[in-house]
């Protein structure tokens, strides 16, 4: 099947509703994944994202989560979800559904970026994020940096895949091998918050190592070795040992744990890449001034990520 | 929707057939008999796509009544339990139609209904889905080509036991190697609700050059046989999900 193709239409192409019969005019390709082909578009003078499914059915589930979503409080943790409908054209049958654009970059490309404690500050958002949902009964599934954005402005934290979304006590819709639990020998594919704070471990090995590491013969061993060992997670080993091993029933009891160990830990942390790179021009001899102004830089820092935690949070 | 038992052969190969009954027709006949016959392609990095194996691989599911992929070894884990829930909610799907019918008249289907409606359909075939009882009975091809492939094949069964045992609904799976020691066919596990204590399992196998597909497919199909006679107390509520030849 050529799928991808056949959701290809030019900038400029209108996209008319069967039942609803709203309009939009497609403006860019924004991006293709398995279940369909996304556009940025334009709905009068607000922009919008279109997403044109291969397959109607998935698109179907995946609007019923979102609306799920929406009934969240405050941010919500998807697209808002405008509409939903079949585009005829051609003699085909388009299903397809109109929602908020989120404009922002992948937590992927941000963490490859960005030095780690960057990564403890987004864990903070997205455990606030899991602690709402799951207090309505589902869980994200298919947790994954690629599947998380962090928008431009404010770096919070949003969501665009919810195919893995599943109702607590069902069995997980969609997950990726790395972050899923049952992968690596340490509990089952039925949806409980545990299931999601075990994703959570693995996106934060993922930005200390900034791999995916292959699994061994050994996994549970192989894991519980890595974030006792791994310089950037030893400070957080209780937390991620806790949450590997599924001992945190929700999402705020590993919140607060991680928050307490990031502030009990914060002057140890070195990963000021980006502050050390712009002093790059100071004789390397001139250890003081040297010494000094990496001091300042993590206190500028450290003081920068409390202030995130307090007020953006 | 009464709750029923979803039946599912999944046959495990990498290539072609060479003895006994025509595969594809043995899937029809499973399919007659409310099977849904399911296969995946194993290929690793030497094989090439376009082998006559792999018609018979797509072959074989279009008659059975179910899906296909064709994957790399390494793929194996996550294809197996996909397409098992896929063709699970395929099945579901396409006996909702025809009750559909039923009520909507002819040629109306859960697609022509508006997003809306068509929303609460899919909540009801998830639902199905969650609970349905679902007996899978596995065929694993062990000729030859297949011996450097079957850790893997262990692991990815493993793994499919770990992924519908989070289900709400009951499972019971057999696993069947072909060709046998003595015979085509050889049962190696009988109906359990767990695959987790595979390890051993194919160790002891010898291959040969044969690959007796099509009466391995048949033996599959008797053996659903035994699973409603042992398990009596469900006979009569017993139903099987069919959505009987397109
Ligand atoms: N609401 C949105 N706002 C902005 N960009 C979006 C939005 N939804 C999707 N995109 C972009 O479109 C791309 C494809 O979307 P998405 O990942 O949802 O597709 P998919 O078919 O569900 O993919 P997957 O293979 O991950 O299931 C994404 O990579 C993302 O960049």
């Amino acid at each position: 099947m050529t799928g991808q193709d056949n959701l290809r239409f030019a900038p400029g192409t209108v996209v008319v509703g069967k039942w609803h019969r709203n309009r939009y005019q497609l403006v860019k390709w924004l991006g293709s994944g398995a279940q369909g082909t996304v556009y940025l578009a334009r709905d009068g003078a607000r922009s919008i994202a279109i997403k044109l499914a291969k397959d109607r059915a998935s698109l179907i589930s995946e609007v019923n989560v979102l609306k799920q979503f929406e009934k969240l409080q405050g941010d919500p943790l998807g697209p808002s979800l405008y509409d939903s409908d079949d585009w005829l054209i051609g003699g085909r049958t388009i299903g397809f559904c109109a929602m908020e654009y989120l404009d922002g970059v992948s937590l992927a490309e941000a963490l490859k970026r960005k030095p780690f404690d960057w990564a403890l500050v987004y864990m903070l958002q997205l455990l606030k994020q899991l602690k709402q949902l799951h207090e309505t009964g589902y869980i994200f599934g298919d947790l994954k940096p690629e599947n998380l954005i962090l928008m431009h402005p404010g770096h919070s934290i949003r969501c665009l895949d919810f195919g893995g979304a599943t109702r607590i006590g069902r069995s997980v819709r969609e997950y990726t091998e790395f972050y899923d639990r049952g992968y690596w020998g340490l509990g089952s594919r039925r949806a409980e918050p545990s299931y999601d704070l075990f994703a959570c471990v693995m996106i934060l090995i993922y930005a200390a190592t900034g791999k995916r590491m292959e699994r061994l013969s050994t996994p549970q061993l192989q894991l519980r070795q890595l974030v006792k060992t791994q310089p950037r997670l030893i400070p957080f080993r209780r937390v991620m040992m806790n949450a590997l091993n599924g001992s945190y029933t929700t999402a705020d009891q590993m919140r607060q744990e991680l928050l307490h160990d990031i502030m009990a830990n914060q002057q140890n942390e070195p990963h000021v890449a980006k502050v050390r790179h712009s002093h790059r021009r100071q004789p390397a001899s001139n250890h003081e001034t040297w010494k000094s102004a990496w001091m300042a830089a993590s206190v500028v820092i450290s003081a920068y990520i409390l202030f995130v935690i307090i007020y953006v949070m | 929707m009464k709750k029923g038992t979803l039946k599912q052969i999944l046959l495990i190969t990498d290539g072609c057939s060479n003895e006994g009954e025509d595969p594809i027709a043995m899937a029809a006949l499973a399919r007659e008999q409310g099977i849904t016959v399911n296969v995946i392609g194993v290929l690793d990095q030497y094989d090439s796509e376009d082998g006559h194996g792999l018609q018979e691989v797509e072959g074989i599911a279009q008659a059975g009544g179910g899906i296909s992929q064709i994957v790399q070894t390494k793929q194996l884990a996550q294809t197996v339990q996909m397409v098992t829930k896929q063709a699970m909610t395929q099945t579901i799907k396409g006996v909702i139609n025809r009750q559909l019918q039923d009520i909507l008249g002819d040629g109306e289907s859960v697609e022509d209904l508006p997003p809306e409606k068509r929303g609460k359909v899919m909540e009801v075939v998830d639902e199905v889905g969650e609970t349905a009882d679902l007996h899978v009975c596995i065929l694993v091809d062990t000729s030859a080509s297949m011996k450097n492939k079957l850790p893997t094949v262990r692991d990815a069964l493993k793994d499919l036991s770990l992924s519908l045992s989070a289900r709400m609904g009951e499972n019971q799976f057999c696993l069947y190697l072909f060709p046998g020691k003595k015979k085509s066919v050889q049962k190696v596990i009988s109906w359990t609700p767990q695959l987790d204590s595979i390890e051993r399992t194919f160790d002891k196998i010898s291959s040969h050059g044969i690959t007796p597909t099509g009466p391995a497919i048949k033996e599959a199909v008797r053996g659903f046989d035994s699973v409603s006679r042992k398990r009596g107390f469900y006979d009569d509520g017993d139903e099987a999900y069919d959505d009987g030849p397109r």
